[in-house]
């Protein structure tokens, strides 16, 4: 026990954490511990963990990611395009182009940055604004409403009336990230591939001279996060009904921030799924106990960002040396 | 090769290449698709476009040389920018007098500074990333921001402050007189003090920078620090030129100041690149938004292409590097 604590502490902090502010709220309002508030944290949730888990694996394979959010739009947009051009289609035709167009996002960022060896942040900071300028300039900032039925229409999996009356449900977008959520986490924990990113986002040289194929990493990390994206981005029209170009912009730093703050290191080779995904619902769940407590909404970001500030400085300045006692217990990292 | 033309490329440095031959480059293409491009309207444009970005670039730019970033640079620009509105306000906005404006400045400067202190001191002592420290900081003083101003503008200066943001001196609109001396004192500060030679260490090897006896923690702090009271000198300019403040004025500055410190040969791990080379390839991407203008294209299009362009800047260099055999291991970084 005491060994599973050391070698995932942060997953346990923020676990912890969760728990207090769970308890706390649900002795303070009497609507946080519902099956409802429950539901609709991860209906809400879900396509900012979707971002997540595939931000995740490029950020473990040594890189950093600024474009998905704006590839998300735009695979959103063509998407939309190609379901109109072709009239309607369905669920599973409507993920295979989001989910194909944004593996090409994915690849192109990979090209760039394998074959002229140009470091991830400058290729994704020219991609952003590639994407987004030609998004907004093709367009002239136009949103659709015209969606296909299936597209647009809720369809809830899971429903359940409390003894009060309100409904709860859980909808598809939870099922498709927890598909997102196991898929990767397969990937990262189970597969060849998964520890040979390992390998190569801690010690890319190293990784080399073990043969481990150089090109294919950088291909296969930036091309799942590519698949995430146009999924999230076909989720995020599902969820809203509409196509905005520009809904998704500025999503991409909130969710580097919550991959980061569940524990996936900045340079590779450190993350787990687990860590990542309560980084997201950690964030999403003070947002929703500060409104559950009536909070104004205007004071959400600062106080998420003072917190998220706050996790940093403890989790790097090491709790161990803060609190004497717990060195004991060993390395907490 | 004359000593002259030696000196002066020590002067600028080897990061001087793309950038120069990005701003030639531009100007011949857009001189022959416009007429109207090389004309004084046109630079006109340019240097009232250019201060607000470039002072943010610079803002930038010192975090980037100590190999880290500074995400929260537009946002503490605003929340300056608020800071000075309200003592504005505080002295009877309109009719509030110089002496007011003044105390603004300065108090806008120290909360610009605090808010870089703060990323400084979070960096500098718990050798946690930058990008993630700045970034949490960004979230904070947007949340703080929206949060004191509930989402909307603050208007109603006095009219002494507009000529800061449009006025002229000798035909030089006076924001970008304020961008050069803001270029002048970063190239001083880079160049000939102890505080920029341990910068560049620290950006090329923090640990061997510590190993000789340098305070590399008070360094870093500093950097962050200068690089908020720049962001200040920023809001400032964005307060007198819309004549209103909102946070999220010059949001979508952000990757584009970061785009302009690496078009202008800033390595991205830190160590290497130039004031000069920054500033000129600024010039290039507001020429290039101006002549996209002067075609018809909107600045969306803009964008785009200056993500084009930062693509085959770094391509080109690639290419060079491996055309000519020459080890550019140095600038090259990896």
């Amino acid at each position: 026990m005491r060994k599973l604590v050391n070698s995932h502490a942060t997953e346990v902090a923020l676990l912890g954490v969760m728990l207090v502010i769970g308890m706390v709220l649900s002795l303070a309002t009497d609507r946080f511990f519902t099956l409802g508030n429950l539901f609709d944290l991860l209906n809400t949730s879900a396509v900012n963990i979707i971002f997540a888990v595939g931000l995740l694996v490029v950020l473990i394979s040594g890189g950093i990611d600024i474009s998905f959010a704006v590839a998300a739009s735009a695979v959103q947009y063509i998407t939309a395009l190609a379901l109109g051009w072709i009239g309607g289609g369905n669920w599973a035709i409507g993920l295979i182009i989001a989910g194909s167009i944004g593996i090409l996002f994915g690849m192109f960022n990979a090209f760039f940055i394998h074959y002229f060896r140009i470091i991830s942040i400058v290729v994704t900071i020219a991609t952003f604004n590639i994407y987004f300028g030609m998004l907004m300039f093709l367009t002239s900032g136009v949103s659709i409403y015209d969606l296909p039925d299936w597209l647009v229409t809720p369809v809830i999996l899971f429903e359940h009336q409390s003894t009060d009356g309100t409904w709860s449900e859980i909808t598809l977008p939870t099922l498709i990230m927890l598909g997102c959520v196991i898929a990767t986490w397969f990937l990262i924990s189970r597969t060849t591939t998964g520890r040979q990113i390992i390998a190569f986002g801690d010690n890319p040289e190293g990784a080399r001279r073990f043969g481990i194929n150089i090109a294919a990493m950088q291909f296969i990390a930036f091309g799942w996060l590519g698949l995430m994206s146009g999924i999230a981005g076909l989720v995020q029209a599902h969820y809203v009904q509409e196509v905005v170009p520009n809904a998704l912009y500025g999503r991409e730093l909130d969710v580097l921030a919550a991959v980061v703050l569940g524990g996936a290191r900045l340079g590779g080779g450190r993350g787990t799924v687990l860590g990542c995904v309560l980084g997201v619902l950690l964030i999403s769940t003070t947002q929703n106990s500060l409104n559950l407590m009536g909070v104004s909404s205007y004071a959400f970001k600062m106080i998420i960002g003072a917190i998220i500030l706050a996790a940093i400085t403890l989790s790097n300045s090491g709790i161990e040396r803060l609190l004497p006692t717990l060195s004991k217990k060993g390395e907490a990292k | 090769m004359s000593p002259q033309i030696k000196r002066l490329q020590s002067y600028i440095g080897p990061e001087m290449a793309g950038p120069l031959a990005a701003l030639i480059a531009v100007i011949i293409i857009f001189g022959f698709a416009s007429p109207r491009f090389l004309s004084s309207a046109t630079f006109g444009s340019v240097a009232f476009q250019l201060p607000e970005l470039g002072l943010l670039s610079l803002a930038m730019m010192l975090p980037i040389l100590t190999g880290g970033l500074n995400l929260a640079v537009t946002f503490t620009a605003n929340i300056a920018g608020l800071t000075l509105a309200w003592t504005l306000l505080y002295f009877g906005g309109a009719d509030a007098g110089p002496g007011a404006f003044i105390a603004g400045c300065f108090l806008a400067l120290a909360v610009g500074a605090l808010s870089g202190l703060i990323i400084g001191i979070v960096v500098a002592y718990t050798k946690a990333h930058p990008i993630l420290v700045s970034l949490s900081m960004m979230i904070f003083v947007r949340g703080l921001g929206e949060f004191l101003t509930r989402g909307g503008d603050i208007s109603g200066f006095p009219a002494f402050i507009q000529p800061l943001g449009h006025g002229s001196v000798a035909g030089i609109p006076i924001p970008l007189l304020v961008l050069c001396a803001g270029v002048a004192v970063w190239h001083i500060v880079l160049q000939k003090t102890k505080l920029g030679f341990n910068t560049y260490m620290i950006g090329s090897n923090i640990e061997a920078v510590r190993y000789s006896g340098i305070n590399t923690r008070k360094v870093v702090i500093l950097v962050y620090t200068l690089s908020g009271a720049m962001c200040a000198v920023a809001g400032i300019i964005m307060l007198s030129r819309f004549n209103s403040v909102r946070v999220g004025h010059g949001e979508s500055y952000l990757l584009i100041t970061v785009l302009a410190c690496f078009l202008g040969g800033v390595n991205p791990f830190g160590g290497f690149g130039k004031v000069i080379p920054v500033f000129v390839a600024l010039i290039v991407l507001q020429l290039l938004s101006s002549g996209l203008n002067l075609i018809g294209a909107n600045q969306h299009l803009a964008t785009a292409v200056w993500g084009i362009l930062l693509l085959s800047v770094m391509v080109l260099r690639w290419v060079a590097t491996h055309l000519t055999f020459i080890n550019h291991k140095k600038s090259q970084g990896r």
